[in-house]
């Protein structure tokens, strides 16, 4: 298999990358390159160009003190093997190690899985949960796009076409939070069927202050739990609350059903899952 | 510069250097295949779904089939024909034969280069860490208990090789 021909530029800075962006609008960003290359080889993309953003520097590193700042090119491997990262969020260097297989997270990068917003990647889920954000550079300078904004639908964002993701950032835990990722893995790709994402800060009062929960997989972006969210405001995390929030967690969600799982199933792992990541989040608090 | 432009790329494998003249949309796979008649690393989905073509670049287990060659240069790159010396086999190449870790070998070079990988990050696995790194290698004779008996026994040809040393 081939990909159509294509013109390849390196450029050495983030603003002359937004210039080809801008300049060719059928040019493609490379990254890691292993969702992209594969859909060249399908002839599903076939950019004029490709982009490669390897040759930037200070795109590339982690920097776990206070705000947590991970450089869109950093790698799942990198993640995965973050001592510092794995202190402050478990889940992050937990869910890189449980990305597709070691020559997927030696090349897949953090930045590369937002900006693609593939509807069974880990990472969306995982951010949207962080209450993430990420801080973007185009030809018109730099703004900062939240978890909440970023996904708009299959394969979307809020990016511009000549937007590049450069860091991706996460508020640093308050004391009392727990956080856990629950993946159905699919057994071929590692993708996930369904995933959930849960992160819950209890106040000392030990009822919970606040409480994200994130879906990936079953509905065409990741998307919230909102139900599930505004049930355990205010509760005791306990296997009651926890039972209840699971059951609710479907709930509004638009779930696709494909030749893997229906959509009845992904529905039922959504509960299941949820339950799982909400009772793992709690024994980590 | 129009697309057709080949491009110079300097590939560094098994230690040795080859410049080359190379289409961006050529595979690092495609590359040591028919540029290096390097075709120990085998084409097989070419999707980065089965990992027969797995290589290792810079310390890491990668597919060459999802690596353009132009984003390799200057990386250093080891192949299976990379991992003898001389007539000494690998520990993972010798342990595979010692254990009978295949059957049409197909899959092998893969099998052996993320074994290969492992043991150099990580020289004392445990068995699920051995079964994490072939997790992307397919193996469709079904070697894979074997394959992890030659992930064990590699293991132990390697420490006791560092011990005599």
């Amino acid at each position: 298999m081939f990909p159509n021909q294509f013109e390849y530029q390196r450029p050495d800075s983030v603003q002359a990358a937004a210039g080809l962006l801008a300049a060719d609008p059928d040019a493609k960003l490379l990254a890691g390159g292993h969702s992209l290359i594969p859909a060249m080889k399908l002839r599903l993309a076939s950019p004029s160009s490709l982009v490669d953003l390897g040759g930037i520097e200070g795109l590339v590193g982690i920097d776990a003190a206070g705000t947590i700042a991970i450089g869109a090119m950093t790698t799942y491997a990198m993640l995965r093997d973050s001592r510092e990262l794995s202190r402050v969020l478990p889940m992050v260097t937990d869910a890189a190690d449980n990305v597709g297989d070691p020559a997927v997270q030696a090349r897949g990068t953090l930045g590369g899985a937002l900006a693609h917003s593939d509807p069974a990647a880990d990472f969306t889920a995982i951010f949207l949960a962080l209450n993430g954000s990420v801080d973007v550079t185009g030809t018109n300078g730099t703004r900062t796009i939240g978890a909440d904004d970023l996904f708009v639908d299959l394969f979307t964002t809020a990016l511009q076409p000549d937007e590049i993701i450069t860091s991706v950032s996460f508020p640093a835990p308050d004391s009392g939070t727990g956080m856990a990722y629950e993946k159905f893995r699919h057994p071929a790709s590692g993708y996930a069927v369904v995933g959930v994402a849960a992160v819950v800060t209890t106040g000392s009062d030990g009822n919970v202050a606040s409480a994200r929960i994130a879906i990936t997989g079953a509905p065409s972006k990741a998307t919230r739990a909102s139900e599930s969210e505004q049930l355990l405001q205010g509760k005791k995390l306990n296997d009651e609350s926890i039972a209840a929030a699971a059951a609710a967690a479907a709930n509004g969600l638009d779930i696709n059903g494909d030749h893997f799982a229906s959509e009845e199933y992904r529905r039922h792992l959504v509960g299941v899952l949820t339950g799982r990541a909400l009772t793992r989040a709690a024994a980590g608090m | 510069m129009g697309p057709h432009t080949h491009l110079p790329v300097t590939l560094s494998v098994n230690g040795s250097r080859f410049p080359l003249l190379i289409e961006p949309r050529r595979t690092l796979l495609d590359a040591l295949r028919h540029d290096l008649a390097l075709t120990g690393t085998k084409k097989v989905c070419d999707a980065g779904d089965c990992g027969a073509c797995t290589v290792i670049v810079d310390g890491r287990a990668v597919y060459a089939c999802l690596l353009l060659a132009v984003d390799c240069d200057d990386r250093d790159i080891t192949t299976i024909e990379g991992l003898a010396k001389g007539n000494a086999l690998d520990p993972v190449q010798e342990a595979f034969i010692q254990h009978d870790a295949f059957q049409c070998g197909f899959c092998t070079s893969g099998q052996i280069m993320s074994l290969r990988a492992l043991l150099d990050a990580n020289p004392e696995p445990s068995d699920d860490q051995i079964l994490r790194a072939v997790t992307g290698n397919l193996c469709r004779c079904g070697a894979y208990l074997n394959i992890l008996k030659a992930g064990r026994l590699a293991a132990d040809m390697q420490r006791q090789a560092a011990a005599d040393v």
